[in-house]
């Protein structure tokens, strides 16, 4: 067999380093990673899957073993998420995602930052108002993790442009405002046999579930789309906190890590409300 | 000798609900073959607002009949994001 020179600039480039569980790992810094990437010509998430697939693990991802194995983060970094609207709950999921190590997002959102959003969407600032989301977006994840490859829509998700923007994607995410565009994306991602995580949240309350193509889905929730008049929810009356928007971004996220590596305890024809005025936390079987 | 009896329910309303809930909604008490749609009118909640009812952890509807004991959930719809 022909050596791969990149695996002995590899083998090379990792330090051992002995990890909180006592047991020693081969560890790729991303200063070596960068370098060899760029001496070989190769991307940054070529090399580092590269290097997993050896045992060594980059640094970056030290803090997600044991929970998640070496494989697992192949596994992640191979994915592609469709993380549709980026205002609270899409913030949060892209910050997240991109740390997990999802190797490549699709952003969605043909909004722009006002004051209004200040309150609880993490990727706006008072130095970013009246910028795109999108550009908001794409600069975060790089910032946080620049070997994810990245494809903007500046343009809301609308019936004519959701196939295109689900290409390729492995799992599309809800992060909408409204309830009629969920069912947009719902029958999107079913078309596509994808499955899709979908969040909703108002004042202190939020619920999530995993809708898989052959799912009910949101029908079960808000009864089904052509019987559905109200555009909004309570949400409309209760307004939106940055406590219950990290939270219930956060459990689409657990979703999403458990879809992407084929673990079964996905809330799957269950909904999973919450409301934290009194910490109740209910999953609701679909009968 | 007729003999009325009531049952008694733990209600809980959720979000914009929560304005409808009773005093003692922990033990609320019903009428025996109470449904859903009645609670729900005689505690003057919308009947659109009242999408997603659940009874003991299963998702129900509005002609489900209520038993001693049940525990009952109603959630509007949400939208936020």
């Amino acid at each position: 067999m022909k050596p791969n020179p990149i695996i002995d600039m590899l083998m090379t480039a990792a330090h051992n380093q002995q990890q909180p569980d006592g047991r020693k790992r081969a560890v790729l810094s991303l200063q070596d990673s960068a370098d060899i990437a760029q001496r070989c010509g190769r991307t940054r998430k070529e090399i580092e899957l590269l290097a997993l697939e050896h045992d060594i693990i980059p640094e970056r991802y030290l803090r997600n073993l044991n929970i998640l194995s070496p494989k697992d983060q192949i596994r992640l970094l191979q994915s592609r998420a469709c993380v549709v609207g980026l205002g609270g709950l899409g913030g949060y999921v892209i910050e997240t995602l991109a740390r997990l190590g999802v190797g490549a997002l699709t952003v969605v959102d043909g909004d722009y930052f006002d004051e209004t959003n200040l309150n609880r969407q993490l990727l706006s600032s008072e130095h970013n108002l009246s910028q795109t989301k999108t550009a908001s977006a794409v600069e975060r994840i790089l910032t946080i993790n620049s070997a994810i490859y990245v494809q903007d829509y500046n343009d809301s998700m609308n019936p004519d442009n959701v196939a295109s923007i689900l290409e390729q994607a492995d799992i599309a995410i809800d992060c909408l405002d409204n309830i009629q565009a969920r069912f947009v994306l719902e029958r999107a991602a079913k078309e596509a046999g994808i499955p899709m995580v979908s969040a909703a949240v108002a004042g202190f309350s939020g619920q999530v579930l995993t809708i898989f193509p052959q799912d009910r889905g949101l029908e079960q929730v808000y009864g089904p789309p052509q019987t559905h008049s109200a555009d909004k929810g309570a949400e409309t009356t209760l307004g939106n906190l940055g406590c219950t928007v990290s939270l219930v971004a956060s459990l689409e996220c657990a979703e999403v890590v458990k879809i992407l590596l084929k673990k079964d305890t996905v809330l799957r024809n269950q909904l999973l409300i919450i409301d934290l005025t009194d910490y109740t936390f209910e999953k609701i079987q679909f009968s | 000798m007729v003999i009325t009896m009531t049952m008694t329910i733990d209600l809980r309303l959720f979000a914009t609900l929560q304005q409808f809930e009773p005093p003692s909604s922990q033990a609320f008490i019903i009428e025996p073959e109470t449904c859903v749609r009645t609670l729900v009118r005689d505690l003057d909640i919308p009947e659109i607002k009242a999408k997603l009812i659940f009874i003991n952890g299963i998702k129900r509807d509005l002609d489900s009949v209520l038993k001693d004991g049940d525990r009952v959930g109603i959630f509007p719809p949400v939208g936020g994001g």
